[in-house]
């Protein structure tokens, strides 16, 4: 009972962070949301007896991926790039 | 029905949302979210599946473990083409609208 | 309104797609499967040099998938270095010296190594393997580089085409080597199998790390002009 209780709990947390990633207003808490859907996926590979896969992806999904897309965020909400448009229509 | 069927049930929505995210989110970050969102529905589905009637099955584990780092390598190479993107044009979607500043740490 | 409207018809498509695919899954769900992988792996698993199934598959059973894997791997490294804009992959004013980072890393590059190295080391009979050594090889990278310690192995000259291409590479030769000796494609010689799944692990972890890193370090923009074909790096 507990154990199902557990799952449940897990797969409803799943899906809540997925939705709030994708409809989060701001683009840094989205990427900061998708991170934890990361590590709870983590998880889920655990209860689903997977643990090479668990490992990979507490690696990738709370690490690379985290660090990657943070940096994305940082780059394009920050600054408008420097005549970029220029450049576009030169090259 | 077992635990593993309810993550493979879980993993369909997964992919619903992803699709959804995909196909109606215009920021181009957004839509690697919702692919990488996707990409893990699938995954839930290739595991949950077949471990619902016997044990767990290291078949599918290894081959999703593959495709795991394959979307990380997929993920980076959008990320560098997304950028590169932003960095000629300005445009963070692929609308021909100017880019409205979303989010980024205020 | 326009925008009502296509939001509902997306919606009523998606979620029609999801009750589709769960029901098919429902189905699938109910019938019994036709082979009992887990037994039959476990009948073989002797005969392919590690105790752990996961790398026995990886490795040995499916290593047709593995090695086109890490084919794909390398192209989207090379995809990537090529459409990085900066003059070199290892820019000085594209590090982010922080203090507290630097004293921070001196503490966990050493740790990170020592946790890859198990990693790989483990993957024979316990879970862990050349995937998550990789993964974290190139985690341990990722924090050397926002730190500030100096990465000179990432300019794009020999070292990095080596290490990207390495694993690929071993893993191709086994396998054609193998070929040639009169054996099927990518089946061990037997009594080999052991160093041998040793030795691509250790090649595919470095290739695996050096491709995730040369994505990462070639993320950045800035205003440097595009590198002449040719130059010295």
């Amino acid at each position: 009972m507990t154990e199902w209780l557990l799952d449940g709990l897990l797969v409803a947390a799943l899906l809540a962070t997925a939705v709030a990633a994708l409809l989060s207003r701001d683009l840094f808490r989205a990427v900061v949301v998708f991170i934890a859907f990361g590590l709870l996926m983590a998880v889920a590979w655990v209860r689903l007896e997977a643990p090479d896969i668990a490992l990979a992806e507490a690696a990738i999904g709370g690490g690379l991926t985290g660090v990657l897309l943070l940096d994305a965020v940082s780059h394009l909400g920050s600054k408008w790039p420097r005549e970029g448009r220029q450049r576009g229509g030169k090259q | 029905m077992t635990s593993s069927l309810l993550y493979a049930l879980a993993g369909t929505l997964l992919c619903g949302i992803g699709l959804f995210g995909m196909l109606w989110l215009s920021h181009l970050l957004r839509k690697l979210l919702a692919f990488n969102i996707m990409g893990s529905g699938v995954f839930l589905v290739l595991v949950g599946l077949p471990q619902n009637q016997g044990g767990p099955d290291p078949v599918p584990q290894a081959l999703v473990l593959t495709g795991i780092v394959v979307a990380i390598a997929a993920t980076a190479l959008a990320v560098v083409l997304i950028r590169r993107y932003y960095h000629l044009s300005g445009l963070t979607t692929l609308d021909e609208e100017p880019a409205f500043r979303e989010g980024g740490p205020e | 309104m326009i925008r009502v409207v296509r939001l509902l018809i997306l919606a009523v498509a998606c979620l029609a797609l999801t009750a589709a695919l769960a029901a098919s899954i429902w189905a699938i769900a109910g019938n019994p499967s036709p082979v009992n992988l887990p037994q039959l792996l476990s009948e073989n698993l002797d005969r392919s040099g590690v105790e752990h199934p996961v790398t026995a598959v990886l490795l040995n059973f499916r290593s047709y998938d593995t090695l086109l894997e890490i084919g794909v791997l390398v192209i989207a490294g090379i995809a990537g270095i090529s459409m990085a804009k900066t003059a070199s992959l290892e820019d000085p004013e594209l590090r982010t010296s922080d203090a507290l980072l630097y004293a921070l890393q001196r503490w966990f590059i050493p740790l990170m190594l020592v946790l890859a190295g198990y990693l790989l080391w483990a993957g024979a009979d316990r879970p862990g393997g050349a995937f998550q050594a990789g993964a974290v090889l190139a985690a341990t990278g990722v924090l050397m580089r926002l730190g500030g310690v100096p990465m000179e192995f990432l300019r794009p000259g020999l070292l990095l085409r080596l290490g990207l291409a390495l694993g690929f590479m071993v893993f191709l030769l086994v396998a054609v080597a193998s070929a040639i000796g009169g054996d099927a494609f990518l089946a061990y010689p037997p009594g080999m199998a052991k160093i041998l799944i040793v030795v691509i692990e250790s090649v595919l972890t470095l290739s695996i790390a050096m491709v995730l890193l040369a994505l990462f370090v070639s993320a950045p923009v800035n205003d440097a002009e595009d590198p002449e074909e040719g130059s010295p790096s």
